[in-house]
This record gives C-alpha cells, sequence and structure tokens, in this order.
C-alpha cells in the first residue's frame, strides 16, 4: 500500500457490522448500546471525544439542563453540584469519561470524507482509510454548522460577522455596537454576555420560545421532565416538521439561575427589533411582525405553565409547594425600530445566532430532502441500515438534550439488530430489512445468529 | 375532541380541505406556487378600476367564479370625486380580510364555534410624505392597528392565541410587516 494509496482514503482499514460517526454523546450513546448487544462496531471521529464541546462552543456556554439530568446509558452526573448546570469543558469531561469507561472502540482524528452503498451494505472512505459495514449510524451532531442568511452577504463592509463557533468571548469583539440576531437560548446569551462587557445591544427577534429559569421553586426542566412533556413522542405529534424546527428555549444555565428573556434584556438597555428582513443601502430592516411573535411566545409560555399546574394538582401532594407564577408579558418599546443605519448607529459587529445545521456534505446517499434535511422516521433513515440520532425531536422533545440520548439509542440500537439480524438471514426477508419496526432485542437469539450467519461481503 | 364536537363547530370552513391541500402541495413543492393577478384601468381623475379574474395555481391557469371589480379612487377632501375607497383603505381591508379569514380557519381547525369577529383598522399617514413636503416623512403608514372584537366558545386566551396564529399564517400581514421587492415597468 502506497502513500497515495493512503491519502486518497481507499486503504481499506476494517470491516465490522457498525460504523458510527461521530463521538459525541450520541455517537458513544449508541456505541454503548451496540456493545451491550455484542454488536461489532466502530466509532469515527474527526477530532478528539466531545470535538464541538471542547473547539466549537464559546467559553461561558453552559447546558441548558442541570447536572442530576446529565446522563448517558450507563452512567450519570455523580459531582456534588446536582442542581448546577456543566459549563462546556466539564461536558467534554463527562462525555471523555464516558468514551473511557464504556470502552468505545472509537477511532479519533479520523475524518470521514464519505459514506456510500455498496454491496455489502456501506463504504465509509475517511482520511485514515476506508471502512466497510452494514450498517452506519449518523452522530455526527445537529448542531456541526451554523446557519447564516444569504442577507449577510449584503451587510456594508467594515462590519464584523461572527457565527456563535466562531464567537468565544467579549473579549474578541470589536468596542462598538452589536446587532445579534435571533432570540434562542444562544442569541440571548450572547447578547447578555455583551451588554455586561459594556457593548451597546440590539436583538433582532423572530419566532422563539420564552421560559422561566425556575418555576414554582423547581427548574423547568424538572418540571417538563417530572410531567412527561421531555418524553413526548415523534409519532404522536400532529406537525412534527414544526416540532423539530422550534427553537432552543430561552434559558441560560448559571449559579443565579437567573431568568433570561427578552424584558431582562431590554431592563439591561438592549435594543429589541424584530427579525431581520432586508437589507438596502447599508439599512437593515427588521420585520414589523415583534408584537405577534413575542405575542406568540408568552401565549405559549402561559399554556406550558397551564399544564404544569394542572400536572402539578394531581402529582404533588406538597402542602409547600409554591402557588402557580404568572410572568409579565414581554415588554416593547412604543417606537419600533423598522430599520438602523448600522454605520450610523456605530454598530461594528453582527452575530448570526440564527441556528444550526447538520453537516451532511460527505453522505453520498439519497436521502436528503430539498431542504438537505435527512428524511427519516424516528432515526430510522430511508436507507435500509442507515441510522441518525441527536436530531431535535428525532423520537421525543428530549431527543437533541444529552440526557435524551439514552432512550433513542436504545431504541435504535433494537431496530438496528434486528436489521443485522434478518440480513443474515437467508432467504427472501433480507430483501426488506429495513421496513419493518421488529427489533431483536433478546440477547442470547442475537448472539446465536450472529454465530451462525454467513458473511455477506 | 369526539366526532361529536367535532360535528358541532361549524365555522364554514373545511379543515379536511385545507390539511388535505397542505399534506398534497408539501409533496409538490412546484404546485404550490401561484401567481395572483390585478388589471387596472384609469377611468377619470384620480378614480380607476381594478379587475381581478384570473390567476395561476397548481401548475395550470385558473379563473374566479366571476370577475371581482374594485373601483378605487379618493374623498372630496382631496378634490376627487370619491367613486370608490381609497387605495390605501383597500390595503387596509385586505389585511383584515385575510386575518379574519385565518381566525376562521384557526378556529374550526382548534374546534372553536366563533359567533362573531369584527376588525376594526386604522392606520396613520403623515400627508407631508406623499405631498413632497418633508424627505424624511414616509409614503406610506407610519403604523397599522387591528382591533378584533370576537365572539366565540373559547377563553380569553385561546382567542388571544386564534389572533395570533391567524397574524403567524397570513399573507397580508407578511406584505405588511416585510419588505416586498417591487417592480414597476411601463410595457
Amino acid at each position: 500500500m502506497n502513500a497515495a494509496a493512503f491519502s486518497a482514503g481507499s486503504l481499506q482499514v476494517g470491516t465490522v457490522d457498525v460504523v458510527i460517526v461521530g463521538a459525541g454523546h450520541s455517537g458513544l450513546a449508541m456505541s454503548h448500546c451496540l456493545g451491550r448487544r455484542g454488536i461489532d462496531h466502530v466509532v469515527l471521529e474527526r477530532g478528539e471525544v466531545a470535538n464541538a464541546w471542547r473547539h466549537e462552543r464559546w467559553d461561558s456556554l453552559r447546558l441548558l439542563t442541570p447536572n442530576w439530568l446529565t446522563r448517558l446509558p450507563g452512567m450519570a452526573y455523580d459531582g456534588d453540584d446536582p442542581d448546577g448546570y456543566m459549563r462546556r469543558d466539564e461536558v467534554a469531561a463527562f462525555i471523555a469519561r464516558y468514551a473511557r469507561t464504556s470502552g468505545a472502540p472509537v477511532r479519533t482524528g479520523t475524518t470521514v470524507r464519505a459514506v456510500m452503498a455498496d454491496d455489502a451494505g456501506y463504504r465509509v472512505d475517511t482520511d485514515r482509510g476506508r471502512w466497510r459495514c452494514r450498517a452506519v449510524v449518523l452522530a455526527s451532531g445537529a448542531f456541526a454548522r451554523p446557519s447564516v442568511p444569504r442577507i449577510g452577504a449584503s451587510l456594508p463592509g467594515g462590519v464584523a460577522q461572527l457565527t456563535p463557533y466562531q464567537y468565544r468571548n467579549p473579549g474578541q469583539v470589536e468596542a462598538g455596537g452589536v446587532l445579534v440576531v435571533g432570540a434562542s437560548a444562544t442569541g440571548l446569551q450572547l447578547a447578555d454576555e455583551l451588554q455586561r462587557a459594556g457593548h451597546p445591544v440590539t436583538l433582532a427577534i423572530g419566532e422563539h420560545v420564552r421560559m422561566p429559569r425556575m418555576y414554582r421553586g423547581r427548574d423547568i426542566q424538572w418540571w417538563m421532565h417530572a410531567a412527561g412533556l421531555l418524553d413526548q413522542r415523534y409519532d404522536a405529534l400532529d406537525d412534527l416538521s414544526r416540532a423539530r424546527g422550534v427553537a432552543s428555549p430561552q434559558l441560560i444555565g448559571s449559579r443565579e439561575r437567573a431568568i433570561m428573556d427578552l424584558n431582562a434584556l431590554s431592563a439591561g438597555g438592549a435594543r429589541l427589533v424584530g427579525r431581520v428582513a432586508n437589507v438596502r443601502d447599508g439599512q437593515v430592516q427588521f420585520s414589523g411582525a415583534l408584537r405577534n411573535v413575542c405575542a406568540l411566545a408568552d401565549l405559549k409560555m402561559a399554556r406550558l405553565l397551564a399544564t404544569i399546574d394542572t400536572w402539578a394538582a394531581t402529582h404533588i401532594d406538597d402542602g409547600s409547594l409554591p402557588p402557580a407564577e404568572r410572568f409579565d408579558a414581554t415588554r416593547l418599546p412604543e417606537k419600533k425600530i423598522l430599520g438602523l443605519n448600522l454605520k450610523r448607529e456605530g454598530i461594528r459587529t453582527v452575530i448570526w445566532a440564527t441556528g444550526f445545521r447538520p453537516d451532511y456534505s460527505w453522505l453520498k446517499l439519497p436521502v436528503l430532502d430539498a431542504k438537505g434535511n435527512i428524511r427519516h422516521n424516528g432515526g430510522v433513515a430511508d436507507a435500509p441500515g442507515l441510522y441518525v440520532m441527536g436530531l431535535p425531536f428525532l423520537r421525543r422533545r428530549k431527543s437533541s438534550f444529552i440526557h435524551g440520548a439514552e432512550d433513542d439509542a436504545q431504541d435504535l440500537a433494537g431496530h438496528l439488530a434486528g436489521y443485522l439480524d434478518a440480513l443474515s438471514r437467508p432467504g427472501p426477508s433480507r430483501a426488506c430489512p429495513a421496513s419493518g419496526t421488529r427489533s431483536r432485542s433478546r440477547h442470547g437469539a442475537l448472539e446465536a445468529d450472529r454465530a451462525v450467519r454467513p458473511r455477506c461481503d | 375532541m369526539d366526532a361529536q364536537t367535532q360535528m358541532r363547530v361549524d365555522n364554514g370552513i373545511n379543515v379536511e380541505a385545507l390539511l388535505g391541500a397542505r399534506e398534497a402541495l408539501s409533496k409538490m413543492p412546484e404546485a404550490a406556487r401561484f401567481n395572483w393577478r390585478a388589471t387596472c384601468e384609469w377611468i377619470n381623475g384620480t378614480h380607476a378600476r381594478s379587475t381581478i379574474d384570473s390567476y395561476f395555481g397548481l401548475g395550470e391557469e385558473q379563473m374566479h367564479r366571476m370577475a371581482h371589480r374594485i373601483d378605487s379612487d379618493h374623498p372630496e377632501l382631496f378634490a376627487a370625486e370619491d367613486h370608490g375607497a381609497t387605495p390605501v383603505e383597500i390595503v387596509l381591508a385586505g389585511l383584515a380580510g385575510c386575518l379574519t379569514a385565518g381566525i376562521a380557519a384557526v378556529a374550526q381547525n382548534r374546534n372553536i364555534q366563533l359567533r362573531s369577529v369584527k376588525a376594526t383598522l386604522e392606520a396613520g399617514m403623515d400627508l407631508q410624505g406623499i405631498l413632497g413636503i418633508d424627505s424624511e416623512v414616509r409614503n406610506g403608514f407610519d403604523g397599522v392597528k387591528v382591533i378584533f372584537d370576537i365572539d366565540a366558545d373559547a377563553t380569553r386566551e385561546e382567542i388571544e392565541a386564534l389572533v395570533a396564529q391567524s397574524q403567524k399564517r397570513s399573507a397580508v400581514f407578511d406584505i405588511f410587516t416585510n419588505p416586498t421587492d417591487v417592480s414597476v415597468m411601463v410595457s
């Protein structure tokens, strides 16, 4: 084997049953579940374990979920601050420890260049050679690439533009005004941090999800977890595609357990404007629908709290539970700003907190829809033996949270085992292994099948 | 919701057909591309008559059941003859009609019986703009206020949610609140 062949990715490294792409919490949770079933697999990771947490997140980021909720199959938080929220380096350490204790077969520093079908199943080309496998699990992250609207290209020169992954801390941002575009957890956290560092902040707001950090004395995530809201299933929703597109809730994990909402930001001085609609003659134009997106978020929050109250009334028999709370409606300035000349306003930096997308540029399989999203049914992708993990509302509301990986990985590992099982059985049933919801989860039977099954390659 | 409650609510909206269209069009995005048209002829003074009859949608030419005509003019205060509403009032009527239709559709979908829906609209305008007195003043509205008076079998919160959802899905609300590229040419 010569160096040219090696660099072209054609060096055959190995054959396994399953290749998992990505050693973040999702990929490792799946690895754990496959390992428990004795399924031969490898986890390919472009950088190191928990790479995005180490290298692609801003410094002050903490999880939106409390530590007691941070767990993966076979490992739960065991530190002394169950009500705290992990910093990004603590998340990275937690995931790295998980990789070690679960003995995940991770190949770090291995970038996947292409995944394509071949006669035995799939071929996975990496910068360190080629793998062949029967099944692939895509766990490369729902938030791989910041998504920046095309409008960014029309901004006047001299205005710095940053994505949340380029942004590290306020020290990196030039003195002067900042326009933060986007009002999800990311946009609000960055706006808050920049404002505290002395930057005049303008926040452009589209549809968003408002939530108090604490409700009736408990973390909002406790309520959502306890009342089963996080376990709501993808196949029980009226409008799944809408649910999958919902932005992350306006929350921050902080010691103070402070509320992070538009009222808090504007109290600190931030100017609230509508969604960025257009750029014309150096003027950024904002949608006039700001009132309505705030009304929608206020109404939705009130419905969530009413749901929690109803649940609490029948499930919590505790006289010490504080009474139901309602929060002020979002306060907006009387005079609406519909356009700003960035230069005249002294706005030197624009931060696009406009969401994230997965990166499937290396996926050479016809499974993407017109918008570049993978077609899947609860993580079972639209190609036999192809699975995806960690996407918003993949199988449950909690799917994109760290603790959401456990149930999804269990379910999908079961499906995957059934798929491998069907592949190894001779006969016509082989032809349609991915169509069913069958899952063979009994270890013994699975092992017996594996022992006698003919190889397909 | 059981079938009986579903039967009782009737806002004159065929939700099944709307949901069916949504389902079908999500699979055929090209059929979802519509083209709306109007023609307009000058009559005299500021009086003009718009005619709306054909449009394009579902991949082919379509016709309204009949041609709809809308006269526009200006009031006597403007030294005109008031043969019709002013164009800006017609635009307000467009917003009102769109939001009201949306409320009916959302109410039907949410199983809410409407008894009456009345919208009152107000839009401020400083004439110094269109008269070219002050170039800092814009020609159009400096703001639009819509007040809905709704009588329905629903709580106040449910009614507020209807109104919010209607705005979220309204074409004319979007046209009002976001810039639109407009090209005006001579044939």
